[in-house]
This record gives structure tokens, C-alpha cells and sequence, in this order.
């Protein structure tokens, strides 16, 4: 029946998906035009979530502004809170000791591994695969007691301060992250037993919402989601930040770019991080964990962009000095707000099922989308 | 800390390439940027993508300084794989400026995100509406004089009464 275009012609569907919908992984709302079962076109309707953290930002100070960070990727918020750090100390010209970094990069990498742990089991509870959830979320549950045992927070640690560490390390840390990079590997193969070799969830993901390194660069995607269309990149690497450059470890990537790859990608990512925690525990430097930093910064005027690889991507800070205690324009360069901006041509000409294990695949946390 | 006049590789490269025009180099805490007329943007970074390398548009976004006659700068952040270097391009605009989504289709949400919390109009762009806020709220967060205290009560009251 082409070219009739009668009011009555049914041919056309709209769905709307979300923003309640469990699949979405949080308050996602896609409208989805259909045509029978396949999407022609898909529209992200976003911000339900918006909580203003950047006008936040401008009227707070520097320090005061920390904590916030920890609610925009809420299962990554060491992340968060490093990559603000970070852009601070760069903007009143401080480094943290190397005390602090390889916390810092032992503690990001072990939240690396709880926002991927947090991505897989969503993603196959969605694709119908409820077991791994369980497994995941037990060796999360690990990586969340190292985190309650520093600083007494799960979720939205705040585990660092500009210039360094709030908190020294609790007796017995060591042997804490130790012991669970040991029992982690093996946990890791279990997964692959769950998932890897099950052909439904194969045939779930193979040939799923392909996203070529072109298109990538294009959209500005970044993380496991670039990697996989087989762009080696990883800001760990390509410009290190405290001392990452005295780790090795790979850039895990894929060849196809499809749903496969990406958690082929995060699956690799895993061992990469226990790789690097191992590294970076064996050799915890003494001395202070704080540098010298003033009690009420007022950086220069200026302007700063920091970013770091967080476990959804590169998370930029843009901020911008005019010489007094709270900054004049704090900016947040979102890894999952410009990864999702990619879902509409992953999943153009796809089934409705497979835009949940796009979806699922991007791991986007609307808490970072919305802000 | 200050802004210093820049003159690195990539800044000669860019400056015989756009002799003539007003830009403008400089350096601050080791990072670069090129401040640009609004109206050449466009064509600066399309010279930036398609002859320096610079292929991905990793931001884009705006400060408003109200005391400027044009009030708001647009600060585009630019990365080249090539180069594993980053560029800053910014302008001057009031309320309008030049979309970059026939360049860079990844500019479409930032553009929007400014837009919505702006109030920039980006010509050119094909589907230039709110994005993270009701496309019926009532002026735009991040501009200075917009409080941070109660400024969305008529809304919600329009529109989340639920007692």
C-alpha cells in the first residue's frame, strides 16, 4: 500500500516508551514510530530528572560544589568526584600527592567496576536473563563495603577533597581490595558462563544497534560505546591523569561496533580494572594524603576544561574563574547525555525489542543525562 | 594566571589559513583557545575538522557575562585523534548564532541544551526546542539574573497539582 496517505491508513504506530517503564533505566521517555513491529523513527524526550546542577554550581563554592557531583552518575560518584577534583586543582594550580592519586585511581577503577557490574545486570535482567543480576550485584555489593568502610558512604561517596583525601585508609584496606580482586576473576568467568555462550543472548545482541566509529566521532560518543566500534581510545591512555601512566593495562575494543562488542568491551574493561587495582595497591606510597591548599580558594581569574574517563565516557568539567570563591560558570560535559543522543540511528529500522537492549547497551544514567 | 597570547603550531596553521580575519589566540593554564567573530565560527571549524584533524566536537557551550554588549560567549571544545590535542573556539553572540548540526550532527542536543538554558538561537538548526526543561517553562536557568530560589513555583502549580 505505498503512497495512499488516507487518514485512515494505520501503517503508522506511535509508542510511547517511558519514562515509567523499568527498561529505560530510569525516567527515559522514547517516542518510537512503528511501522508493524520495525521503528522508522525514535525521539528521546529527557530532562525529567533535571535538578539544575550547574546554576547550582555558580552559587556555591568551589568545596561546596563537591558533593553535588556525586548525584549526576549516581552509580559512578567517585568518578564524578574525580574528575571535579581534578579540574579544580588544575584551576588553582595544586596536585594531589602520590599518596592520594593511587587512591584515587584504586578506588575510580573499583567504581568502574560497580557501574559496569550495575550495567550488566540490568541489561540482562531486560533481555530476560534475571540470574546474572544476582551474581552481579553480589560482587558489587563488595566493591560498596570497600566504599562504606573509607568514607561511610555507598552511593554518593564524596571520597575526595580538592588537593587530595578527606579520609586516610581504614586498617585493612589493602587486604580488603586484595581479597576481592582475587575472588572477583573467577566470578568473572561465571559470567561468561550465564551469558557468553547462550544463544539467546547472542542472538539478542549480535548484529544489535551498530554504531560505526564514524558515527561515533559524529554524535560525540565516547567510552565502552567508541571502543567498540573499534577506536582504541581511552583517556586513561591517550592523556593520563594521577598517574594513570604508571599502570599496564589494555584498551579492550571491538570490530563491529554492534551490541556484542560493547559488552564484549565492558566485560574486558572488568579485568583491565582489577589489573590496574592490583598494580596500584601493591605500591601505596606513604606521606601526606593532602596537599597544601588553601582554606578559602579563590582561583585567578581563568578558564579550565578537565575531563576524565569515567565508566560511560569522557566527563568534562568547564569551569570558569572570575577570581572569586564561587565559580562564575561550571560546565558538565556528560558522557550519557551525548552517548544517548546516538540511540535514534542505532535503533532506526530495528524491532522494539531491540531498542531495550540498545537502550540497555548505551548504560546511560538519567541522573547524568538530566543533571 | 591570565589569558597569554598563544602561538603554537596549530595557531600559526589556523592563522594563514584565515589571514586577515579577527581572531583571536590565546593561552590559559596550558590550554588553548581561538576567539572568533560569531558569523566565521562555522567556517573556522569546519577548516578546524576537515584540515587541522580536529574531528570531534567534544562540547558545546555558553557563559553569560551581562555586561557585554553581546552578552553571551558560545566555548566550543574541539579534539583532534590525530593530534590527541584539544582547541577551545569561542565568540560573542546576543541571542542569535550560527548552528554547527551540518558540520557536526553531535551539535544538536548541545545546541539545544544552550538554547533551553540560554535562550541562544542557533540558525540552522533543524529542531531548535527545549530540551531538558517543559517546552513551556518560562525563561532560561542559566542566565545571571535568573534567581536560584523559587523561580519555577507558577509552574508547578500549573502543572503538578496533585492534591
Amino acid at each position: 500500500m505505498t503512497g495512499t496517505e488516507s487518514p485512515l491508513d494505520s501503517s503508522e504506530l506511535i509508542l510511547n516508551m517511558g519514562p515509567q517503564h523499568p527498561s529505560t533505566h530510569g525516567v527515559l521517555r522514547i517516542i518510537l514510530k512503528l511501522d508493524g513491529e520495525r521503528v522508522k523513527s525514535a525521539e528521546c524526550v529527557i530532562g525529567y530528572l533535571h535538578r539544575g546542577v550547574e546554576k547550582i554550581g555558580e552559587n556555591r563554592t568551589y568545596g561546596q560544589f563537591a558533593p553535588y557531583v556525586d548525584r549526576m552518575d549516581y552509580v559512578a560518584a567517585v568518578s564524578n568526584g574525580l574528575g571535579y577534583c581534578l579540574a579544580v586543582e588544575k584551576l588553582i594550580g595544586v596536585e594531589a600527592p602520590a599518596r592520594a592519586q593511587v587512591v584515587r585511581v584504586i578506588l575510580a577503577e573499583l567504581n568502574r567496576i560497580a557501574s559496569h557490574l550495575l550495567w550488566l545486570g540490568t541489561h540482562a535482567l531486560d533481555l530476560g536473563a534475571q540470574t546474572a543480576l544476582f551474581y552481579t550485584f553480589r560482587e558489587r555489593e563488595e566493591v560498596l563495603k570497600i566504599f562504606e568502610n573509607y568514607c561511610g558512604a555507598r552511593l554518593t561517596t564524596h571520597a575526595f577533597r580538592i588537593g587530595g583525601l578527606y579520609y586516610e585508609l581504614y586498617e585493612g584496606f589493602d587486604e580488603q581490595v586484595s581479597a576481592f580482586c582475587e575472588s572477583f576473576l573467577p566470578h568473572l568467568d561465571e559470567y561468561d558462563d550465564l551469558l557468553t555462550g547462550n544463544p539467546i543472548w547472542r542472538g539478542r545482541l549480535r548484529d544489535v544497534g551498530i554504531l560505526t566509529a564514524a558515527d561515533c566521532k559524529e554524535l560525540g560518543v565516547t567510552g565502552p560505546l567508541l571502543r567498540a566500534s573499534g577506536v582504541a581510545w581511552d583517556l586513561r591512555k591517550a592523556q593520563p591523569y594521577s598517574g594513570y601512566e604508571q599502570y599496564e593495562f589494555q584498551v579492550p575494543t571491538g570490530a563491529r561496533g554492534d551490541s556484542w562488542d560493547r559488552y564484549q568491551v565492558r566485560i574486558a574493561e572488568l579485568r583491565e580494572s582489577i589489573a590496574i587495582i592490583r598494580q596500584a595497591v601493591r605500591a601505596i606510597p606513604a606521606g601526606p594524603a593532602m596537599a597544601k591548599v588553601p582554606k578559602v580558594l579563590k582561583p585567578a581569574a581563568g578558564e579550565v576544561y578537565v575531563s576524565t574517563e569515567a565508566p560511560k565516557g569522557e566527563l568534562g568539567y568547564f569551569l570558569v574563574s572570575d577570581g572569586t570563591v564561587q565559580p562564575y560558570r561550571v560546565r558538565v560535559r556528560p558522557p550519557s547525555f551525548l552517548n544517548l543522543q546516538a540511540l535514534p540511528r542505532m535503533v532506526k529500522g530495528a524491532s522494539v525489542a531491540d531498542v531495550i537492549a540498545v537502550i540497555g547497551t548505551l548504560d546511560i544514567v538519567l541522573g547524568e543525562v538530566d543533571r | 594566571m591570565a589569558y597569554e597570547e598563544w602561538n603554537g603550531e596549530l595557531a600559526r596553521e589556523v592563522r594563514a589559513a584565515f589571514s586577515g580575519a579577527a581572531l583571536e589566540f590565546t593561552e590559559c593554564l596550558g590550554q588553548h583557545r581561538i576567539a572568533a567573530p560569531a558569523e566565521l565560527v562555522p567556517a573556522l571549524i569546519a577548516h578546524l575538522k576537515s584540515e587541522c584533524g580536529f574531528d570531534f566536537l567534544v562540547d558545546v557551550t555558553a557563559v553569560d557575562y551581562p555586561e557585554r554588549a553581546a552578552r553571551f560567549e558560545l566555548v566550543y571544545v574541539l579534539y583532534s585523534f590525530a593530534r590527541n590535542e584539544r582547541v577551545r573556539v569561542s565568540a560573542q553572540v546576543s541571542e542569535q548564532a550560527l548552528s554547527l548540526t551540518n558540520i557536526f550532527a553531535g551539535a544538536d542536543w548541545l545546541e539545544r541544551e544552550v538554547f533551553d538554558m540560554f535562550g541562544v538561537r542557533f540558525t540552522g538548526h533543524p529542531d531548535l526546542k527545549r530540551i531538558l526543561l517543559p517546552e513551556d517553562w518560562v525563561g532560561h536557568p542559566l542566565r545571571k539574573e535568573y534567581p536560584i530560589a523559587q523561580p519555577d513555583e507558577a509552574w508547578v502549580a500549573a502543572n503538578l497539582e496533585m492534591l
